[in-house]
Parts: C-alpha cells; sequence; structure tokens
C-alpha cells in the first residue's frame, strides 16, 4: 500500500488546520451560512436533512487496519455508533455536529485520511479495482495511477472549480469492477503489441438524469504521457462545459453536444500546445508503484486441507465459499468479499464493532490490505485458504458472513429520503423487503447473478441506470413510486437500462421484482445470467408479468 | 481612487489603483483605462499611441487567446469571476501565463474571494479586487497556508514531486 511521507503527512495537517479555522470563523458568527457552505463542502461537510453528513474520502478504496480502526472509533466516538460505505469507496458519517469536524479531520489526518474533495465541483475520489494486487486478470497495478490521479488532483489550482463535480475510474482488467464507462473519466490500461503500457481513455460517461456510456475518445494513450492528457481533457471541458444549467453541467453533456470526434480533436489540439510539461515524471510514478509492490506471499499449493476439510464439514462456509471467495493470482490464496448487505440491513452499514472486526482480519490474515468496492461491500484481498474458515468464523460473529456476492440481495441503494434532502423516496427500506424476500440463500443460488440497484431520486447515487434491475424512487403527488429499468449494467458490457413500464406504488416493488425473477427463471438458458436472458429475449415477457400482476 | 490588493515579490500590500475601468457605454476619460476586449479590438491601437497604459478585461467566456499578439503591449490584463463558483478564469491566467507568457498585471475582478485565493495566486494572478472586503494580511494568509502543493502550476512553487527528487 502507499504509505504518506513527511510531505503527504504535513499537507493534510495545513488542510485539517485551515478548516478549523474557518469553522471557527463560522461558530463565532464572522462567517454567514451562504459564505460557510463552499468552504465546508470543499472538506465534505454537507448539512443534511437531520444533521450534519460528513464523507471521509477512501482513495480508490484501500484502507489498512489502523484507519479502519480510526473509523470505527470517530463512528463511536461522534456518530451513533456506524458508517455507512457508499458508491464512491467513501464514508459517510451522518449523524456529525458542526462544532465535532474540525477534531474529526484532525483525527482522520493522524492516520492519513482525509474528507478533501468528495464534494464540490472537482476532481472527486478515485475507483479502481478491488482486486487490484491480487487479481491475475490485471496487466498493471491500477492502485499506481489511481494514486499518482490523487496527488495530481488534490487542490488542482485550475480544476477545482468546475462546472460540475468530476469522477474518475482506473482498471486494469478485462472484468471491469470499476464502472468505468459511467464515470466522467474511465482508463483502462492497456499494453499495445510491442508490450508498452497505455491507457484507453473513456469519457463522458455518467448517470444522473441524462445516463450515458461513455466513448472512448484515445485506443491508446502512452502511460507516460497521461497527466498531459488528462490535463487537456479537463481544460477543454473546464472552458466549454455548461455552467447556466447544473443539470447540463457535466462533462458527458459536453461530449454529446460536440460529438466524440470533436471533442477529442480539441483535446488533442490543447494537449499538443500542453507538451511534455504538463507530465509526471517516470520518476514519481517510479516511487508510487515502489509503494505498492507486492508483500511476500507464502509459498502454497492450490489445495488446501484446511479449506477443504472445512467446506465438507459446514455447509455454511461452503456457501460462503462458493460465493464470497474470489480467485487470487497466488496458489493458495483467495479474495475474501465481505458483505455488508446483511438481510434486512442498511446496504452499506458497518458498525463501529463490526470495523473493528475487519480491521482485525485484515491485521491477521490479509497483509494488512482491506478495500472497499464500489458495490458497498468489503475485501480481504489476500487471505491464505488455509485461514479462510478462521476468517469466516469471525465474521459470523461479527454478524458479516452473509454469502450473497453478486446474489439477488446484494443490493446497491443510496441513503434516500431516511437522509438525503434531494431524495423523492426512501431506498433502503426498499432494498430490505426485496433482500427478505429472497433471503432463501438456496433460491438466491439458483437465480445467480442478479444487480439491483435502487436510487431515492433522478440524481441516481444508487446506480440505479445500471442496475440488472435499476428501481427509481419518484414522488408522485406526496407518494413513494419506483420506477423500473431493466438491462443496464456498469460492467465492461456497460449499457444503460430501459424503463420497463408506469412507476409502481411502493407496496408492489418487491412482488414485482418476484414476477421478474419467475420470468427469468422460466425463460433462462443454459448458464444466463438474468442480464443475459433479458438481453436476448428483449423486455415483453418481463413487462407482461409485471403488470399482469399489478392490474 | 479604488484600492487593489497587489502581489509584489511574495508581499502583498494595498495600492491605490491607477487604472479606471471603463463599461463599453462610457466615454473614455484620460489616463490608464481598463476596457473590454471588444473594445480593446475596435480602439486598442489609437489608446496606445496616446501614450498612456491601456488594460483590457477579458470575460469568463471570452478566449484569452485572442490577446496573443497584443500582449506584450498590455499593462494587465483582468480576469472576471462571475461568480466565486466559476472556475474558467483560473485557465484563462494558465494559459496567460504558461503558454502566452505575459509578463503584466493579471488582476482577479469580479466575485473574488479570499477563500480562493490560493488557487488564484497558483494559476498566476498577482493583483485582486476583492469583493468580500479582505485585506492584504488574510492574502498573504492564504497564499502560505499549504507548505506543499502537488501539481506544476503558473507559479513558480516545485510540485511534491520535484520536492521529493530533492529531499
Amino acid at each position: 500500500m502507499y504509505q504518506y511521507d513527511t510531505l503527504d503527512r504535513e499537507f493534510l495537517a495545513d488542510r485539517a488546520a485551515e478548516f478549523r479555522e474557518q469553522v471557527d470563523r463560522r461558530l463565532k458568527g464572522e462567517i454567514t451560512e451562504d459564505q460557510f457552505k463552499p468552504l465546508r463542502l470543499m472538506n465534505g461537510l454537507y448539512l443534511q436533512l437531520h444533521a450534519y453528513m460528513l464523507r471521509v474520502a477512501i482513495p480508490y478504496g484501500s484502507l489498512n487496519g489502523v484507519q479502519l480502526r480510526k473509523l470505527a472509533e470517530i463512528g463511536r466516538k461522534y456518530d451513533k455508533g456506524y458508517g455507512h460505505f457508499t458508491t464512491r469507496t467513501n464514508l459517510q458519517f451522518h449523524w456529525i455536529k458542526l462544532k465535532d469536524a474540525p477534531a474529526i479531520l484532525d483525527e482522520l489526518a493522524s492516520v492519513d485520511l482525509h474528507a478533501i474533495q468528495t464534494s464540490g465541483n472537482c476532481i472527486r475520489n478515485v475507483t479502481s479495482d478491488p482486486y487490484a494486487g491480487a487479481t491475475a486478470e490485471e496487466i498493471d497495478d491500477p492502485r499506481v495511477w489511481s494514486e499518482a490521479i490523487r496527488q495530481w488532483s488534490m487542490l488542482h489550482p485550475e480544476f477545482s472549480f468546475l462546472p460540475r463535480k468530476f469522477k474518475f475510474a482506473v482498471t486494469a482488467s478485462p472484468k471491469d469492477r470499476t464502472a468505468a464507462r459511467v464515470h466522467d473519466i474511465g482508463l483502462v490500461v492497456r499494453r499495445a503489441r510491442d508490450g508498452t503500457l497505455g491507457f484507453e481513455v473513456i469519457v463522458g460517461g455518467g448517470m444522473g438524469r441524462t445516463p450515458h456510456v461513455g466513448p472512448t475518445i484515445r485506443e491508446f494513450l502512452p502511460a507516460n504521457r497521461l497527466f498531459s492528457y488528462l490535463e487537456a481533457i479537463l481544460r477543454v471541458y473546464n472552458r466549454h462545459g455548461r455552467r447556466d444549467n447544473k443539470y447540463k453541467a457535466r462533462i458527458k453533456i459536453l461530449v454529446s453536444a460536440l460529438g466524440t470526434e470533436e471533442f477529442a480533436r480539441q483535446v488533442e489540439a490543447e494537449w499538443e500546445k500542453i507538451g511534455a510539461d504538463g507530465d509526471v515524471p517516470d520518476t514519481e510514478i517510479a516511487r508510487i508503484r515502489g509503494a505498492f509492490a507486492p508483500k511476500a506471499f507464502d509459498t502454497l499449493v492450490n489445495r488446501s486441507e484446511a479449506f477443504e476439510e472445512a467446506k465438507s464439514a459446514d455447509p455454511a462456509f461452503a456457501r460462503f465459499a462458493r460465493n464470497n471467495l474470489k480467485p487470487h493470482k497466488r496458489p493458495g490464496y483467495t479474495i475474501v468479499e465481505i458483505s455488508l448487505k446483511g438481510i434486512g440491513d442498511t446496504p452499506g452499514d458497518a458498525t463501529s464493532e463490526q470495523m473493528e472486526a475487519i480491521a482485525e482480519l485484515g491485521e491477521l490474515y490479509g497483509q494488512d490490505d482491506i478495500r472497499v468496492t464500489h458495490e458497498q461491500n468489503l475485501v480481504l484481498p489476500h487471505v491464505k485458504l488455509d485461514d479462510a474458515p478462521k476468517v469466516f468464523a469471525a465474521l459470523q460473529a461479527a454478524g458479516l458472513s452473509t454469502p450473497n456476492i453478486n446474489l439477488i440481495s446484494d443490493i446497491i441503494a443510496c441513503p434516500g429520503l431516511d437522509y438525503c434532502a434531494l431524495a423523492n423516496a426512501r431506498a433502503i427500506n426498499v432494498a430490505q423487503d426485496i433482500a427478505t424476500r429472497f433471503a432463501d440463500q438456496e433460491r438466491a443460488e439458483l437465480i445467480g447473478e442478479l444487480k439491483i440497484k435502487i436510487s431515492g431520486c433522478i440524481n441516481a447515487c444508487g446506480h440505479h441506470h445500471v442496475g440488472h434491475v435499476g428501481i427509481l424512487g419518484v414522488d408522485k403527488k406526496g407518494e413513494e413510486f419506483y420506477q423500473l429499468t431493466l438491462g443496464g449494467s456498469g460492467a465492461e458490457d456497460a449499457a444503460v437500462g430501459k424503463i420497463l413500464g408506469p412507476a409502481l406504488p411502493a407496496g408492489k416493488v418487491t412482488d414485482a421484482m418476484d414476477a421478474l425473477v419467475d420470468v427469468y427463471l422460466r425463460e433462462r438458458q443454459d448458464g444466463e445470467r438474468f442480464l443475459d436472458t433479458y438481453r436476448r429475449t428483449g423486455d415483453a415477457p418481463f413487462k407482461e408479468a409485471v403488470y399482469a400482476d399489478a392490474r | 481612487m479604488p484600492t487593489l490588493v497587489k502581489l509584489t515579490d511574495g508581499a502583498f500590500s494595498l495600492i491605490d489603483d491607477p487604472f479606471t475601468a471603463v463599461p463599453d457605454d462610457e466615454d473614455l476619460p484620460q489616463g490608464d483605462v481598463i476596457i473590454s476586449l471588444t473594445r480593446f479590438q475596435a480602439e486598442g491601437d489609437r489608446l496606445l499611441s496616446e501614450g498612456r497604459a491601456v488594460g483590457v478585461r477579458v470575460e469568463a467566456a471570452e478566449e484569452v487567446e485572442a490577446l496573443a499578439y497584443d500582449l506584450p503591449r498590455l499593462a494587465l490584463v483582468a480576469l472576471a469571476f462571475p461568480k466565486f463558483t466559476d472556475g474558467r478564469a483560473y485557465s484563462s491566467a494558465s494559459i496567460l501565463r504558461q503558454r502566452l507568457g505575459f509578463k503584466g498585471q493579471l488582476r482577479a475582478v469580479g466575485d473574488v474571494v479570499v477563500e480562493q485565493g490560493g488557487h488564484m495566486i497558483r494559476c498566476g494572478f498577482d493583483a485582486f479586487e476583492p469583493a468580500d472586503g479582505s485585506q492584504p494580511a488574510q492574502w498573504a494568509h492564504v497564499a502560505n497556508r499549504h507548505r506543499h502543493v502537488y501539481q506544476r502550476a503558473a507559479d513558480a512553487r516545485a510540485p511534491a514531486y520535484v520536492e521529493r527528487g530533492e529531499a
């Protein structure tokens, strides 16, 4: 993992001191809420329905045990004993007092964490592959580039007041776990035929009111020219992106208004003028790369007797292993996904005790490396198969052993009307209802991969556009209704889902989900996921079933 | 005479502004003036030949590249922030300093707030018409608040990767 050096630490300390001063001025009444708002937003502090919310950045979703313990401690000391992991791999505390915010930032800084650029119209936290450094699929470690982007974007003087917020995803695997094609910029690491490292550059994906799957503006950008190219993209956007309407201000609108070719032409023209002055030297990239050098793996065989025995002895462990363990690049190791989607729980929430349990498991069995996924789960990327039964037992004890990764109850949901001032409808209870209906693990496994994503309003924080089934809360004359979209995907086969039909009243959503699943189980052919069946049959049979039931 | 916060050799001071900013629909007074880009393109040559100092105000939507060939003749360029949240002038400033080599005064006008002073200074601004009544001491404070920076910009500060290399 990247270790902060003195320079990184002094930077955070200066930033925390600056915010303390600003909060102080606000509490003394020297500045108004209107003047304070942009300052607090720069530090991830939002005013929500009931309290202040602090959004802590977890750069590219990577944490160590000390950091996770600190988050647990903050949750206990300043919040109600829990935190909420978000689809941007950040952690939100929803019950914060303004007077505590500076102390929290100091505490975060003490473990190299911060809340910088977790809100505002600037470059936000970078999403990366939670399996980075552990999967055999990747051709490079995407964290190297994510960390370099973190540094480059940190209080960038030219790009801190963009037309709208700006999000990066970086992946180096053919299987995309970052939703790269629905980010403002998606970078996919590629190798040219001669072995040179570079990026496919995708620009202008996004969700919100006008979802777009981002087009590729450059098939191969040499890796050493990344930062001048990013500067060119951001400069074209900063100068020409719309600022008259916040709903049309994201880069996706500029790219689609200009057309991909014209946008790419403008970027290339700007890039040529910037030249190599805009690049970060290879020596710095090498320094960062060194920080991600793998720790020593033991030489093990593929088969672990302890693991096989535990599977035979305990069907619950066998089920967990089938669903939550993923292949590791090294023999005898596995990637452990920890579901934060306990049946009936709030997706993405973890109590302070749970965070501490995971921190301890990471330290004992996982090379002190913990990841957050954009699907709101946690990952221990390097666990020995021999240790997996022990990890499972500890997770069980902490109420964290739900064996549902990528299954129907592994639902993404935004905080919705329970917390958020923008929401039209609740999202969490919809997720809880559906998860409870499909609590039978046997049936859930039979259904297989099915990604439900729920947003409480059109801003789409719950990524409903790219759910295999998306659920969007809408307000109809003060009543909560939900619109279903089918066929979306945020992965390498990215697509925006299609609205199935009229919105359903809250009480009908879970029944509709049942009907959709029944159609899938009836129609599916060998090996098809829900998404594959839907793409083959089209929406007719699904529509028929949902609206027949609704009548 | 309106006052101006001026950055000279790392020090901020309040100075009397010798320039008069003149809207397009007003007649030009004597002395040093700041005029719009449109007016400069129409009347600039004549005004400069009168031997007075001329500055040009560039709006956020206008492209500073239009001034490329005139920059050596200009005493100052004023870049407008229509709202403090409108960051286009940061790009304009960066281009003026880093690409077009402008050496004259680069002035921030419009909704100019001291909390953004750090960014403005890094992008090459050296004169400020604060909209929030802020004083030179506050500008000096924000300019020096961070010991380190991560990127190369129009100012002379060494980015983190250079500092690290020298350590």
